[in-house]
């Protein structure tokens, strides 16, 4: 049985961020990660992403991108690259290759067991990540004919491993987009089931969107000052895609994706698409325009140097479809990309709601010294975000520098 | 700066109240609507609510409320109610308005006058079996609204835009619902 003070689950950039002010505050600690560090990064990613955010904006503690293209967009394998300078930078306690398999109340406070022998441990910061398990809607699943192939965007790697034919992608946040688009320019007939989706243009009055997000602080928004948390936890991913150019649900139709609403049913070996895609729309141009407006308004108090306000063209629905045939001749592959969740299966402690997600207060979980990082608006917009973990990881180690603070005291 | 009541004749605290209650107790959440509809004569028939159930128990309306339902003289029928395709709008533009003006309540916009025009187009070489290509119910559903609110355009259309979001029978028309049908 060995002992840490601070058990850190999970290598990616939050658990580094993590580690990286742990170490600031020369608090003893481990890493324990499942497979290599980046893990998600080297094996959940398809070939061609790209980060969705700009190569500037890779700030973590005591770290940031450094190369010569700072408007740029780093590949998967670039980002698995970037962290694991990171956890070498940071000399960061990694135990690479172990898997937790139970956190639970122990003598010393936590009790983390791994295939590789058992933790004891004050604290635990758990930062498995967000997107650990694909989510895909089992009431659809269970509809759709056995003929038909079947992934999700964490397995989908690229159009030439699917099967010929008709491709139908669910889902229409930053993954389904991007994949649609792929597939489409691979040639194949595709067809994009729209639900509620978050339009955002790639740059806008001549600069990066993020970049207005970031400087007029929309991305620091705090978890305790939005009117509806639970909303904002639950927004789809931007429709965002690590290159120059806007791909909102227009730019895939002028590409040739036919668009339907959202996947709601197979009947008779038929998708059923809602009739709801144009009010997802509309919901969806009405917020890009709050979200401009807010913009041009902070760009005018702030007198930013840009170029003058746009407005984009509504999207347009017309002839969306509502049907399509599942089968030869008809749609033959389905790429879910209906969202991911994480997966703290692993945690046996009363922390978890009736729906199963982790009860937190901006990563504060019921149990003193647990702590949960990497989760959408965990404490802020960005918290997400490569760059939202900075901020998180430092405000959490503060509270739970002062929670071990608290523990000796009452010891002494 | 206004500091006028908005009053839209919606008690939106008694709204939010429930999606508090619910939060604690999801099983209350479970309601069940009902309705009879009683054969008359001809296509007449008359359609008669009274109870529904809901947090957790039997519940009632005011009174009976009694719907008639028929075909028009044009149908060869005798017109004593407006058509079951008709009752879809009326559904329809109850369920939106309302949420609109419960919308518009929260968001403290105050309503002066909101009229929405609803048209469904409909083939009826479906109803008749007479071309198996087209479908029986409607082909589309137009709602248009007119509002007059103290509210931007931009505002006024996000409250159109939620209320479909939020409503019950726009769901239960845009997407698919299970229909099991009995004899008993």
């Amino acid at each position: 049985m060995r002992y840490a003070t601070t058990v850190v689950i999970g290598a990616g950039h939050c658990g580094l961020a993590v580690s990286r002010c742990l170490t600031e505050r020369s608090i003893d600690h481990v890493v324990l990660e499942r497979g290599e560090v980046a893990d998600s990064w080297r094996t959940r990613r398809w070939d061609s992403l790209r980060l969705l955010t700009p190569n500037w904006m890779t700030r973590l503690p005591g770290f940031a991108y450094r190369g010569d293209d700072p408007d740029g967009f780093l590949a998967a394998s670039e980002v698995a690259r970037l962290i694991g300078d990171y956890a070498e930078d940071s000399a960061a306690p990694v135990l690479t290759g172990t898997a937790v398999t139970s956190v639970r109340s122990g003598p010393r406070g936590y009790l983390v067991d791994t295939d590789g022998g058992s933790w004891h441990a004050r604290t635990v910061v758990i930062a498995t990540g967000a997107a650990t398990v694909a989510t895909v809607p089992a009431r659809l699943v269970e509809q759709v004919p056995a003929a038909i192939t079947t992934t999700t965007a964490a397995d989908y790697r690229s159009p030439d491993r699917l099967p010929a034919g008709a491709v139908l992608v669910v889902g229409a946040s930053a993954s389904g987009i991007q994949i649609a688009d792929e597939i489409r320019r691979s040639g194949r007939p595709v067809t994009l089931a729209a639900g509620e989706h978050v339009r955002m243009p790639r740059t806008y009055r001549g600069r990066d969107i993020l970049w207005w997000m970031d400087a007029s602080g929309l991305l620091d928004e705090r978890y305790d000052e939005v009117p509806d948390l639970v909303r904002a936890r639950n927004l789809p991913s931007m429709q965002l895609v690590g290159a120059p150019q806007m791909l909102d649900l227009n730019a895939l139709r002028r590409g040739g994706v036919r668009l339907a609403g959202r996947f709601v049913g197979v009947r008779e070996g038929t998708a059923q698409f809602s009739g709801s895609l144009p009010n997802v729309c509309a919901l969806a141009d009405l917020k890009l325009g709050r979200l401009l407006d807010t913009i041009d308004g902070w760009a005018d108090r702030a007198g930013v140097d840009a170029a003058p306000p746009q407005r984009f063209a509504p999207t347009a629905v017309a002839g969306h479809e509502q049907s399509a045939h599942l089968g030869a001749g008809g749609i033959e592959t389905i790429v879910w990309a209906t969202g991911h969740r994480a997966d703290l299966s692993f945690v046996d402690l009363g922390v978890f709601d009736r729906k199963g997600r982790v009860l937190h207060d901006g990563g504060v979980t019921t149990e003193p010294g647990l702590y949960v990082i990497g989760l959408p608006f965990l404490r802020r917009r960005k918290s997400t975000l490569i760059d939202g973990a900075a901020a998180d990881a430092r405000e959490l180690t503060d509270h739970l520098a002062a929670h071990l603070d608290t523990v000796a005291r009452r010891a002494g | 700066m206004t500091t006028s009541i908005v009053d839209n004749g919606v008690n939106v605290e008694a709204l939010l109240g429930a999606r508090q209650a619910l939060a604690g107790a999801p099983e209350i959440a479970q309601f069940q609507w009902r309705s009879t509809v009683t054969w008359l004569d001809g296509t007449h028939s008359r359609a008669d609510l009274e109870t529904f159930f809901g947090f957790n128990e039997e519940q009632r309306h005011r009174t009976t409320f009694s719907f008639d339902i028929d075909h028009p003289l044009q149908f060869a029928a005798q017109d004593n109610g407006i058509t079951p395709v008709e009752y879809v709008l009326v559904a329809l533009g109850g369920c939106l308005t309302a949420g609109i003006a419960a919308i518009a309540q929260q968001r403290k916009i105050q309503l002066r006058s909101v009229q929405a025009a609803i048209t469904a187009e409909m083939d009826l070489h479906g109803i008749l079996g007479a071309d198996p290509d087209v479908r029986n119910g409607f082909s589309g559903v137009r709602v248009d609204y007119t509002i007059d609110a103290d509210a931007t355009r931009a505002e006024i259309e996000a409250l159109v835009a939620q209320s479909q979001k939020r409503s019950a029978v726009y769901d239960v028309l845009t997407n698919p619902t299970a229909v099991t049908v009995t004899v008993s």
